[in-house]
Parts: C-alpha cells; structure tokens; sequence
C-alpha cells in the first residue's frame, strides 16, 4: 500500500532579530532590503544584524498509511502545531520535503472564516467552501449538517446571536462533512459539551475506519487512546518516539510526570484543600496492590492506598473517603467509609490508614483522586480535590489494548451461550 | 512554497474527485467513482490520487490560474461575503454603492465646472465626470480593499490554505458588484442627456476589463506590500488620495492640458484607461496613445504586483 503521507526531514526555522521578534521595523527592511539588493553586486551576503535562529521544528520524518489515524503528543511549543501547519500548506517549511496523496482536510481551528454578521445557513456555504467543499457537495451535504448540529430552528438568525455550544457544534459540523482522504485535526475538541465531543470524536473515528488518513494533535490523552492507532511524540521540535498510541501516551505521561506514577509517595502538606484542620492528610501512596507487572493501577484491578494523617487532638471521623472523578471534575467513584459504619478514632499526631478498594470497575485514562476525612454530617477535617491525577492502565488480561470501548464505568460480564464448539462461519 | 507536481490537484481541486454524496457517484466519472471507495480496497487507485509536494520554494514565480481556477467558487463566497456584510443592517442597502460616486460627481459639477470653470468646451459636465467617477470610485475602492484584505483575512491565512490571490481578488470582485449596481445609473444618465449610442459602447467592456486587471495586480501588491509593512497602510490610503488628482481626465479632459502635459500624463495608468472608457461611452475618438502608454504601464505593474504577490504569499502565515 502506498503511503497517504510521507515526510522526510521537515524544518522550520524562524530567525528572531535582537528584539526577539521575527518582523523588522520599516527603517531594518529598507536597509535589509538595499542591503541583500547591493549583496547580489558586490557578490557579499548582506548580515541584518544579530539574528538568532529558533528551530521551531527540526528534521521531521514520518510516514502515514490510508486508514492510520496518528496522534502528536508533546508539550506546548514541541513543534506539533508547526507541523500540521505546514502539512495544511499554511506555512513553508525551511527544509524537507512532504508528499500528501489524497484530497486533504485540515481543521485547525473550529469555525475558520465564520462571519459572526451571516446567518447559519449562508455560514454553512462560506465555511464549506473556505474548507475545500464545493458548492454542490455543500447543497447534497446540507441537511445532514443541520442535523448534526442540531440547529434547524435557527439556520437564518445571525451566527452572533448563537450561543458559544451552538456556534462550535455549527462549525464542527460543517468541517466533520468534507470528505478528504487526509484530515488534519488540531486540538479542537476542547471546546463544546462532552456529548458533543463525543460525536465529534466519533465522526473522526469513522473517517479513520473509512480508509482515510488522520493526523490529530491533541492533549486530552483519553481521547488521543479511543482514536489513534499510532502515536508521534514530539520534544523541542523533533521526533522522539513513535508506536503504539497506549506506550506513546504512556511515555508522555511519565516524561511530563503530570500523573503521580504507583508507588511515589505524595506529600500533601501544601495541597489545596478544605476543612477545619483538626485533622489532616499529610501524605499518601498507592499501587495497583501487585497484580500487575509494574504493580500500577489496571482497570478492574485493585487499589491499594496508604494515608498519613496527622491529627491535633483524638478525633473520631466515621468518613474516610477515596473519590475518582473525571476531568471536568465529575465524581465517579467514591469509596466512603461511612458505608462501612465504622468509627476510627485517631491519635493524636501521626496515624497511618490504610484503604483498600478491590476492584476499581473503571476504564482505562486519566482520572483525578480525591480524599475526604470528616465526621458526618456536621464536620468536616480534611477535604482535597484533587490530591493527584492517576492512570488507570489498561487491563492485560483485557482482550484489546487500543481500547476503543466507551463508557467510563467498567464491568464484568460474560457471553452464554456461544457456541465454542463450532468454527466460525466462513473460517 | 510552490505546489510543485503538475498533476497537483489540493484540496480545492476537488470538482474532478468524487465525492460520497449521491450525485457524485452516479457522475461516471472514473476518479469519481473509484475516489469514492475506501482506498485500501483498490490499491490501484491511489496512484490516481492528486499528489500535493510540499517543500520549500523561494523565489519569483507567476500566477498558478489552474489552481484559481478550481476554486473559483471560494473566490465567489469570498467575495459574496463581502458584500453581504457590507450592506447588512443598512437601510438604504446597496443604495450606498451609489451614494459615493454620485456625491463626488455633485462636488466636482459644483466646485470644478462651474465654480472653477474646468467645464468649459464639454457638454454635459456632470455625466461627464460621473463617467470617469465610476471607474475611478471602482478602482480606488478596490485597491484600498484588496491592499487591506491579507491583514483583514488575517484568521483565514493563519487556519486555512487556499490559493492566496483569492484574498486580494475577492476584494475587488466585492467592489466590482458596487460598480455593476452604479452602472445603471450612467447609463440613464446617458439616455437622459440624449448621448447617441455608438459601436464604440462594445468596446468599453475591454477597456474596463483592463482596468480590472490593474485593480486586480495593483491590490495585490499593495496587500503583500500592508502584509509584510503595515506602514504601507497608510501609504496606500494616502497615495489613493494623491491618485485621484493624478488622474485629471476624472475632472478635466486631456485635450485642455498643454502639449507636454498630454505627453507624460498617461504614465499614470489609470488615466489612460478611464479617459478611453469615458471616449468608448460617451462616443468620443479613442486616444490610442494614451491607452498604450498606461496600458503598458498598467500591465507591467500589475504582472509585477501579482508576482511580487507570489513571492511573499508563501511567508504571509509567518509575517500577519
């Protein structure tokens, strides 16, 4: 099969004069411009003074099949947005070459070209066709956009008079309808409501599964896991590593130690918190109680968690809590001792607890932690949210590692009466 | 940057490639029905796919038509935008697109005719000026758009390719659509004061044609030129004032002026071009020589403003 997306040796280099800016006044272009024009006579470069070069990306090569979706991981200036620009032909690059087989889409910003003056409908043309759609594809994809935005009531009021949610959903929209053979997704998806991320996330998917070609840069690594085969990370411009999207994410995710890793002792004596202080968290750990190789949390297996607290005086808390919750802060799991019904009365100073959920029924991502320590209903110690992020691996006894299964809760489950016996049809 | 392969068809060469809708793949066509497929399922094809070679390339390099060409449509939008914006939450509309060069000819038949006494030896002195006001309100107009439009597009450029000349095109079709609607208004002004209509009428759409084209390389180069040095700016606007009295046969015919006058005068292109407009319309004898000088001089810098345009198009991302 023949490459969708070949590059080799991809560069960009931006050279910033002293004041650390690219553009020169219009005195500095005069003289550069006399300058490079007097140069060519007299056979000498003409030097603009002190430049320094800012290698924005450096030596990029990589290669994309029909069908591939590739996610860019990296931090903030790692080069991943230089180089889908210059893959959607905004930007030149300085070297290296790229070759794009295949109608290509790019998305890198949602609702380019919106004219907030238009109506839906007339912004539904313009922005299909600043995207590359003609006006036929736009008239037969018309009512399907309508409907995937959800917006047929107000096609003819002026896109300023939508809300942010309806503008996005419009713009995403229009963009999920144009057909390419290459889609190039910049971080998009942090905008709209989480349902709607989610159709956007599976429109993307279909495209993938179509044949096509996806190259998607973005930092919400759940969502980088669901859709991308492959994975590129991206450091100061180059190529680190590239591979399967879970050990990409996996490496990202130790290298940028934004996840407190099992095992790492968390101090917690500064982290923001609530409460009346009588009692107080000071540190904690965690591991996946060592049924795992790296002994880390897997989805569906179990956590096991000491806590430090440090207590002023004895106090009596029927409340101990571990709580999971979701990025945008959603309570997912919540292991309470109060349902336990059992009183723990601490020491005044240093007390060690230890909690210890069985299984941990969720997906396998990013989850944040949280602890509570109170004494229901009227007092509450101690309460941190978040304490710190943790990744739920995915389960190796699972069958699929690129886990493409939605839903955040996990649960165990079997097939009856499945004929193992016999072969498959057609096999 | 030049998209080099020749058989390159970007992302808005997309009329020849089928696409999945129905229509499309009832069309026939062989790339379209075979684009229409999953790729993987007809190796074969992908060798059809329209190949776009991205790599550096610096230097001259003339106007691509056949990429304009296949997005002509993005032009239309553009354009279409333009004007709709332009006009909305107004009262009076596209009204206004005649407001400008009527005033102007008021102020001029007023001030210039009659006080100033530059009507002396033309016959009707209003229609014309406002035959030369029309062309001339067109002409600044688009340029004065079109040079502002790369740093007024600046969110397109930045998020989306496309062919750049679109850009400073679209803005000149924006203020052409002004002048379609002023234009019948000259034209009942001509009926009104009972100007013959002569076989020379046929020939004004060429003349106007090249005045197009000069609004066309000009706004470029004025537009690569804001784009790279926002002080040209305020050149442009100020140049467009200078312009205007640069270009006595707005007001004054050329035949007044003295011998040496008449000689130099047409190397202001658009002098030239609108005398000879206002010559094909109201039936006077065509300059010849001052047509070929400013249309000379008018070609040569609009061929350089659109190359010059293609010179720095590829760095416009990086500079706005």
């Amino acid at each position: 099969m023949k490459s969708s997306i070949h590059v080799e040796g991809l560069s960009k280099c931006y050279s910033l004069n002293q004041r650390g800016v690219m553009d020169r006044n219009l005195t500095e272009n005069i003289k550069y411009q006399l300058g490079r024009v007097a140069g060519k006579f007299t056979g000498r470069k003409y030097e603009s003074g002190k430049t320094t070069d800012y290698w924005a990306l450096k030596d990029v090569s990589f290669e994309a099949f029909p069908g591939d979706c590739i996610g860019f991981v990296g931090r903030n200036g790692a080069g991943k947005s230089t180089l889908l620009k210059i893959l959607s032909r905004i930007v030149e690059p300085t070297a290296g070459r790229a070759t794009i087989r295949g109608r290509l889409g790019c998305l890198l910003e949602v609702g380019t070209g919106f004219h907030p003056e238009l109506s839906g409908r007339e912004n539904i043309f313009l922005n299909g066709s600043i995207l590359g759609m003609t006006r036929r594809e736009i008239k037969a994809k018309f009512d399907e956009i309508i409907a995937f935005a959800d917006l047929d009531k107000f096609l003819d009021t002026p896109v300023k008079r939508y809300s942010s949610g309806m503008f996005v959903r419009l713009a995403f929209a229009v963009a999920a309808h144009l057909q390419p053979e290459v889609l190039i997704v910049d971080e998009v998806l942090a905008v709209g409501d989480a349902s709607f991320q989610k159709k956007c996330l599976g429109k993307m998917r279909d495209v993938s599964q179509e044949g096509r070609t996806v190259l998607f840069v973005s930092h919400d690594m759940t969502a980088m896991r669901r859709l991308c085969n492959r994975a590129v990370l991206m450091s100061k411009g180059q190529v680190s590593m590239v591979g399967p999207t879970g050990d990409i994410v996996s490496e990202y995710l130790a290298r940028e130690s934004v996840l407190t890793p099992a095992g790492m002792t968390v101090d917690l004596t500064n982290a923001r918190r609530k409460g009346n202080m009588e009692a107080r968290f000071t540190s904690m750990v965690f591991d996946g109680a060592g049924m795992s190789d790296r002994n880390e949390v897997i989805s569906g297996g179990p956590v096991r968690l000491k806590l430090n607290i440090n207590a002023e005086k004895p106090v009596m808390t029927d409340s101990i809590a571990v709580s999971f919750s979701d990025r945008t802060g959603y309570k997912l799991v919540n292991a309470d001792s109060l349902r336990l019904d059992r009183p723990v009365h601490l020491r005044a100073g240093d007390n060690e607890i230890e909690v210890r959920l069985r299984a941990l029924n969720l997906q396998p991502g990013t989850y944040t932690l949280g602890l509570t320590l109170a004494r229901w209903p009227e007092t509450t110690y101690d309460s941190i949210e978040p304490a710190c992020d943790i990744e739920v691996a995915p389960n190796p006894a699972d069958g699929t590692t690129r886990s493409p299964i939605e839903g955040v809760v996990r649960c165990e489950f079997d097939l009856l009466g499945v004929p193992e016996s016999l072969p498959f049809a057609g096999v | 940057m030049i998209w080099t392969n020749s058989q390159l068809i970007g992302r808005h060469g997309r009329e020849e490639w089928g696409v999945n809708m129905p229509g499309s793949i009832m069309s026939g066509t062989t790339t379209g029905l075979l684009v229409s497929q999953p790729i993987e399922t007809s190796p074969a094809v992908a060798t059809e796919l329209p190949l776009t070679v991205i790599q550096p390339q610096p230097g001259w390099k003339m106007v691509n038509f056949r990429d304009l060409w296949r997005s002509k449509e993005l032009l239309y939008y553009l354009a279409w935008r333009d004007i709709k914006v332009r006009y909305k939450q107004t009262a009076l509309g596209v009204a206004w697109a005649f407001v400008q060069p009527v005033f102007a000819m008021l102020v001029f038949t007023l001030f210039l005719g009659d006080v100033a006494g530059l009507n002396a030896g033309i016959e009707h002195y209003s229609l014309y000026v406002f035959a030369g006001m029309l062309p001339w309100t067109f002409f600044s107009g688009a340029i004065s758009q079109s040079g502002n439009s790369i740093v007024a597009n600046e969110r397109l450029i930045t998020k989306v390719y496309f062919p750049r000349l679109h850009v400073p095109f679209s803005s000149v079709g924006s203020v052409l659509f002004d002048f379609v609607v002023g234009f019948p208004l000259l034209l009942g002004m001509m009926l009104w004061y009972g100007t013959p209509l002569t076989a020379s009428l046929l020939a004004a759409p060429l003349v106007f044609g090249l005045l197009v084209f000069m609004a066309m390389g000009i706004g470029a180069l004025f537009a690569a030129l804001v784009a790279v040095q926002r002080d040209f700016r305020y050149i442009l606007w100020f140049s467009i004032q200078i312009w205007m009295f640069a270009t006595p046969t707005i007001y004054r015919p050329l035949a007044s002026m003295s011998e040496s006058a008449q000689w130099w005068v047409p190397l202001n292109p658009v002098h030239g071009v609108i005398e000879n407009w206002r010559q094909c319309l109201l039936g006077g004898p065509i300059n010849w020589y001052s047509l070929a000088v400013s249309g000379t001089v008018g070609v040569i810098l609009s061929v350089f403003g659109l190359a010059f345009y293609r010179r720095m198009e590829r760095s416009f991302a990086d500079l706005i």
